[in-house]
This record gives structure tokens, sequence and C-alpha cells, in this order.
């Protein structure tokens, strides 16, 4: 068992090095099947571990493979060393588990749908290092261990979104999310630094054994701490303040969408705050701020949703809304509710995605919904699935979202950190939820098509095979009982508020009112007027509001007039200062001597006899004096 | 007959040489810097022939023989390259010939 816990992340590491080093002397056969089986490899062993943890009554493994470096501590000079160990529990076998069995279904679907990508292998062995990255976050046994992981996903992530790097807004794009997690990155590891500093520790579990009893540090420390910790969460799972490369991600390839940015890397700042949930817990006005953060960024990604036109545009705010209510989840201390929420939405954001990828192929990489419209026909079996997709991410009842989502919010009131309010904002959030979720229906899939387009075929068995399955762990994954007490310590609740009776039934009723009123609202859209529907999109250019929604509330437009501009114009001033003279001074010297030696071989006998004599005369009155 | 003192004889001779010398920096054509060749070599000779009269041996003839000879053989190499240099250059400006300065 420690055997395959140990080799668990390695798999694709191994298929990550074959396809760098051969590259296009594999055949498409032979490197789609090394790069799916070894993550097949480990699904298999995560699947494995996980039996095991249910069923065979063990709590926890740890497996220490080797000491990668020692750290010494300010005050005491002693040693601690950082291990490259793995500690799997209920927690990280769960996110293990979602890691590698969607990681496994989506690299299916991506052997099949690159196929024709003159990179397909380059593509392969970043989507195999990515994973490798993944799981070491997961399982790490310290936070060292987990940071490098970090780093991994978000490396792995800039090189996919600019994968089709010949197109400039590509690169830009991968440029601006490695920035923008980069701003969370540094917060965290300031967050560790101090952690280390004041605690001479940085293991999960230690750490964890010691928030469990006496706290040893003062409120304002441990709230330094976590906040830190939260902003490098807040940058990788894309929440409010560090929320804006998100959209612009889905520049990447459609697998990278639904593997990073909605299935499993964005997810890596919920783990952070679950695995930390101990330390967290001990600064309530942190978790607090956790369930704003989460209330507002679901609001704000779902009002921007309601006005986008772009298919992977709308998932990837959805995303951001759904990644929100999982923040929410944590902020109001329920945690195993927030994990719950990972998992469920990790199977039907991966299940859209694809879906999504399926039609933008199918219409030859058309992503504008309002020049789709009559899929519903052209395309049965892919809209059947983008059915399923939605009614999970609109919670519809008997779907794996619902279950999530009602755990969620049905914490949200009584939490001694969260409260009614954002209870209400929870539910804004879930009809939100529900009117973009039909108007991408309605217009994508009813009506009659607007554009003439020849649907490309694809009937692919590995394509519709993972869709498939996907469909299966969205529809069903609501009754996987993942049972998280021997993780989380419930909080300790003193009851504030009785619950109104009415609480379940409103959560419950808020989808259903959502898809009534945009049956009636969007009824132009749902039956395919033509001259509607374009007018409507040109509305969105227009109308100054709907733009405003439309470029995600002008936080772009904010951080280019806050901090862009200011770089930019102190950089240009700053062009000639006194470093870049003195350096130029250098360069400046080299030209000249390059001038003189230039001039010196100019091919004239005259002069090469002329400098002859003056060099003899030179040696000879040195030799002299 | 008065013995010419040896310093006389070196001043000359360094005089002979430098104006051979400025001939071979100053002139373009080729043919002159060939002359002002020999006139460098003609002012080793008197220092040698100088020398060899002060201390009383043979060894500055010697050496003076051997300049001639050098020069005769010099002057006939010189000459053909200058042939070769007018037919082919339809010039004997020295500064024609500039091709080792590379392109």
């Amino acid at each position: 068992m420690m055997m395959i816990l140990a080799w668990l992340p390695f798999y694709p590491l191994i298929s990550f090095a074959l396809l760098i080093v051969f590259q296009r002397q594999l055949s498409w056969q032979l490197a789609s099947v090394i790069s799916v089986t070894t993550v097949f490899l480990s699904a298999i062993s995560s699947g494995y571990l996980m039996w095991q943890l249910t069923f065979n009554d063990v709590s926890s493994l740890s497996v220490n493979l080797w000491q990668w470096f020692t750290l010494t501590s300010f005050d005491t000079g002693a040693t601690h060393p950082v291990n490259i160990a793995f500690y799997l529990d209920r927690l990280s076998a769960v996110m293990v588990c979602v890691v590698s069995g969607v990681g496994f279904l989506i690299h299916c679907f991506a052997a099949a749908y690159m196929k024709e990508d003159p990179h397909f292998h380059r593509f392969m062995a970043y989507m195999n290092l990515f994973l490798v990255a993944m799981l070491l976050l997961v399982l790490a046994d310290n936070l060292v261990l987990l940071y490098l992981g970090w780093e991994g996903v978000g490396l792995c992530s800039f090189l996919l979104i600019g994968f089709w790097y010949e197109v400039p807004e590509n690169a830009a794009a991968a440029r601006k999310a490695f920035i923008m997690t980069r701003i969370g990155d540094t917060a965290l590891v300031i967050g560790l630094l101090l952690l280390f500093t004041s605690l001479n520790s940085l293991e999960i579990n230690t750490l964890n054994t010691l928030a469990q009893g006496e706290w040893p540090l003062t409120e304002q420390r441990t709230f330094w701490i976590t906040l830190l910790l939260l902003g490098g969460a807040v940058g990788k799972s894309a929440q409010l303040p560090l929320q804006t490369w998100l959209p612009d991600a889905m520049a990447g390839p459609t697998p990278v969408s639904a593997l990073i940015h909605a299935a499993t890397m964005v997810t890596a700042g919920v783990y952070l705050i679950a695995r930390m949930h101990n330390v967290f817990i001990q600064s309530p006005e942190v978790m607090t701020l956790i369930a704003w953060i989460g209330a507002l960024t679901l609001l704000l990604a779902g009002i921007t949703a309601l006005v986008q036109s772009d298919i992977k545009r709308i998932l990837a705010y959805s995303t951001m809304s759904q990644i929100g209510y999982m923040m929410l989840a944590l902020g109001a201390g329920a945690w195993s509710a927030g994990v719950f929420h990972l998992m469920t939405h990790a199977f039907f954001k991966a299940l859209l995605f694809l879906t999504a990828g399926a039609v933008i192929y199918a219409l030859h990489h058309q992503q504008n919904i309002f020049k789709m419209g009559g899929l519903l026909k052209r395309l049965p079996v892919e809209s059947a699935f983008f059915i399923v997709g939605l009614a999970c991410l609109v919670a519809l009842p008997g779907t794996s979202g619902f279950f999530s989502k009602e755990a969620i919010i049905g914490h949200l009131w009584q939490s001694p950190t969260a409260g009614p309010i954002f209870w209400w904002l929870a539910i804004i959030g879930a009809l939100i939820t529900s009117i973009y979720s039909c108007r991408l229906f309605f217009l994508a899939f009813m009506g009659s098509a607007r554009e003439n387009i020849s649907i490309v075929k694809n009937d692919g068995v590995l394509i519709k095979g993972s869709l498939s399955l996907l469909v299966i762990l969205s529809l069903l994954g609501g009754w996987l009982n993942i049972d998280l007490t021997s993780v989380f310590q419930p909080l300790t609740t003193q009851m504030m508020k009785q619950e109104p009776s009415w609480l379940h039934s409103v959560a419950v009723a808020t989808p259903f009112i959502g898809i009534a009123f945009s049956w009636w609202f969007f009824r132009e859209y749902r039956l395919g007027h033509t001259t509607k529907i374009a007018q409507s999109y040109q509305r969105i250019e227009i109308n100054r509001f709907k733009r405003w929604c439309y470029s995600g509330l002008g936080f772009d437009t904010l951080y280019t007039q806050l901090v862009v501009v200011p770089f930019t114009f102190i950089a240009k001033v700053n062009r000639k200062d006194l470093i870049d003279q003195l350096v130029m001074l250098c360069a400046w010297y080299a030209k000249l001597l390059r001038d003189v030696a230039a001039s010196l071989q100019n091919g004239l006998l005259r002069w090469y006899a002329a400098a002859f004599a003056c060099g003899l005369i030179l040696w000879l009155g040195a030799w002299l004096v | 007959m008065t013995a010419i003192p040896l310093e006389h004889i070196l001043i000359l001779a360094s005089v002979l040489f430098l104006i051979g010398f400025v001939g071979v920096i100053v002139r373009k054509n080729a043919l002159f810097i060939l002359m002002s060749l020999e006139v460098m070599l003609n002012a080793t000779g008197v220092a040698f022939i100088g020398a060899g009269s002060v201390w009383q041996q043979a060894d500055g003839q010697v050496m003076f023989m051997l300049i001639l000879t050098l020069a005769a053989a010099e002057v006939a190499v010189g000459l053909a390259l200058l042939i070769r240099m007018k037919h082919q250059y339809r010039s004997l400006d020295i500064d024609v010939l500039s091709d080792l300065k590379g392109q």
C-alpha cells in the first residue's frame, strides 16, 4: 500500500519524460496510449487507496520518500528536515480521486480532440506534467512540497493557456494568468515563512495538532498568517480581487479549460484552506472574510455571465461563481460541504466544458452562442450531455450539484462566521445561475440555426465514452458518500438563531423560479426570433451598462488604470536611469574599441609600415629607458 | 688623413635611413617605394662600412657585400612584381592593393 501511494503521482511523470524526449518519433497511437495509461494507473491506484481508506478502517496513510533539504529556525538554530513525503487521509484521498479520475477522462477526450494538432505530443506532455504537480500538491505532507506542486500547476497552466502561442492574444492571456496568480503565490510564500518563523514547522499534521490543542500564537499573528494563506488561495482559485485571469485563460485548448480551469487547478485554493482549516478556525475574522469573498465573487461572476456571448467564457464565469460557493462554505465552516461541492463541480464542469469543446469542434470553432442556435436537433447527443451538465449546475433536485449546493446553503444561516445575509446572497446567486444557464441553453441549443454551418461529425469512441462516464458521474455523484468527519471537526457552534422553517423549500424552489423567469423573459431566444437575437447581440455593444457587465464589471479597466498605466509611466520615465547609463558606458566603450580596431585593419600597406615603425620605436624606447 | 669619428658616420646613416623610411611611407608609387627601400639598405651599408673602418676589421665590408647581393636580388623580384602589378591593375598605386582589409 505504501508503494502504491509512493508511486501514485509519478506515473504521469514517466509519460511526460517519454513524450518530451521522443516528441514526434512516437506515433499518435503510441503517444496517446502512453499518456492516457499512465494517468489511468494513477487513477486506479487512487481508487484502490480510497477503497482501503473507506472499508478497511485505515484512518490515514503516510510515506516518507527522502529528505529534500533542511530549514534552520532563526531563534533556536535547530534544523527541521523538509521531506518529500506523502500523506493520505480522507480529504486528500477525495482530492486525488477527483484529480486523477476526472484527469483520466479528460486525457481520453484530449487524445481524440487534439489529434490533428501538429504539437500533440507537447500538449499531452504538459497535461501529464500538470497532473504530476497537482497530485504532489494534494498529497504533500508539508507545506513546502505543497508549494512545489502549487507552482508546478501554475507553470503548466501558463504553458497550456499559451499553447497556441502564435496568436498574440493567447500569449498575453498566458502571461496575465501567470502574473495574477503570482501575486497570490507571493502572499502564500510570505505566509509560509511567517508560519515557519512563528511555529518552527511546516508539516501539516504538526500544525493541525498544534491548532487543536493550545494555539501558541497571538491573535494578530494568526490573523496575518491566515490572511496571507488566503491571498494565495484567492489567486489560484480566481476569487474576488485576483479573479480577472480566469476568463482570459479560456484562450487555451478546451481540454485545458476543462482540466485546469474548471475541474482541478482552480480548486487548489479551496483545498489549501480545507487542509489548513484548523489554523483558519483560530481566526474568525478571516473566516468571515473568506465568506464575503466567496459571496461577492459568486454574485459578480453570475452577473457577468448573464451578458457574455462566448460559450467558454460563460462557463468560465460560472466556474468562478461555483468556486465562490465553495469559498462561502469554507468561510462558514461547512468544510465537508465545500469539499463535496468541489467534487461534484469537478464532475459536471468537466462535462460542460468537454461537451462545449465537442460542440465548438462540430461548428468549425464557432464559440459565439448568438451565432449557434438549433443545436438540439443537429447535435442531439451533445445536447443531451449539455442538459445534464446544466441541470447539475443549476442544482435541479436529484443531480449531484443539488446535494452539494443544498449542503452549502443549509449551513449558512446558522454558521457563527456567516449568517442570514450570506444565505440570501447564496440564494440570489443560485437564481442568477439558473437564469444564465437557461439563456445559454436557449441561445445555443433551441430555436433554429442562425448560421448555415455544416456540422463536423466526430463519432470517436474516446470522446463519446469519456463524456458518457462524466454524465454518469454528474448524475450519480451526489450519492457518493464521502465521510470527512475524521478530518473535519465540526465548528463549536453556539446556536445563535433558530432556522425558519421555510429555508429549505425556498432553497429548493429557487432554480425553478429562475427557469420559469427565463422561460418567460428569454422567450425570443427560446423561439429563435433571428432579428430580435441580432438586436440583443448588438445591444451588448451599445448599452453602456451591458458593456460594463460584459467586461467583468470593469475590473480589468480598473487594474489597468491603477497598476498598469502608472507602472508603464514609471518605466518610461525611468528609461534612462543611472544604472542604465553605467551599463551603456560599457557598451559604448566596447564599441569605441571596436571602431579603433576596425579602422586599423584598412589594408593599406603604408599604414601597416608606419604602425610597424611606431611600434618598434615605442618598444626600443621602453627597452632603452 | 684625419679619421672621421664614428658618431658622424652613424648620424649620416640614420639620416639616410630616415629619408628612405619617410619615402616608403609617403610615396604612393610602388616604384618609388622600391627606390626608397634601396636608400634604406644603403644606409645600413654605410653604417657597416664605417664601423668596419673604425675598428679596422674586414667584417663590415663582408656584411656590405651581403647587403649588395641582397639588394640586387630584392630589386629583381620587386621589379618583376611591379610589372605584374602594372599588368593586372593598370596602376602602380600601392593603395590599390588593399585586399587585406577584408570585406
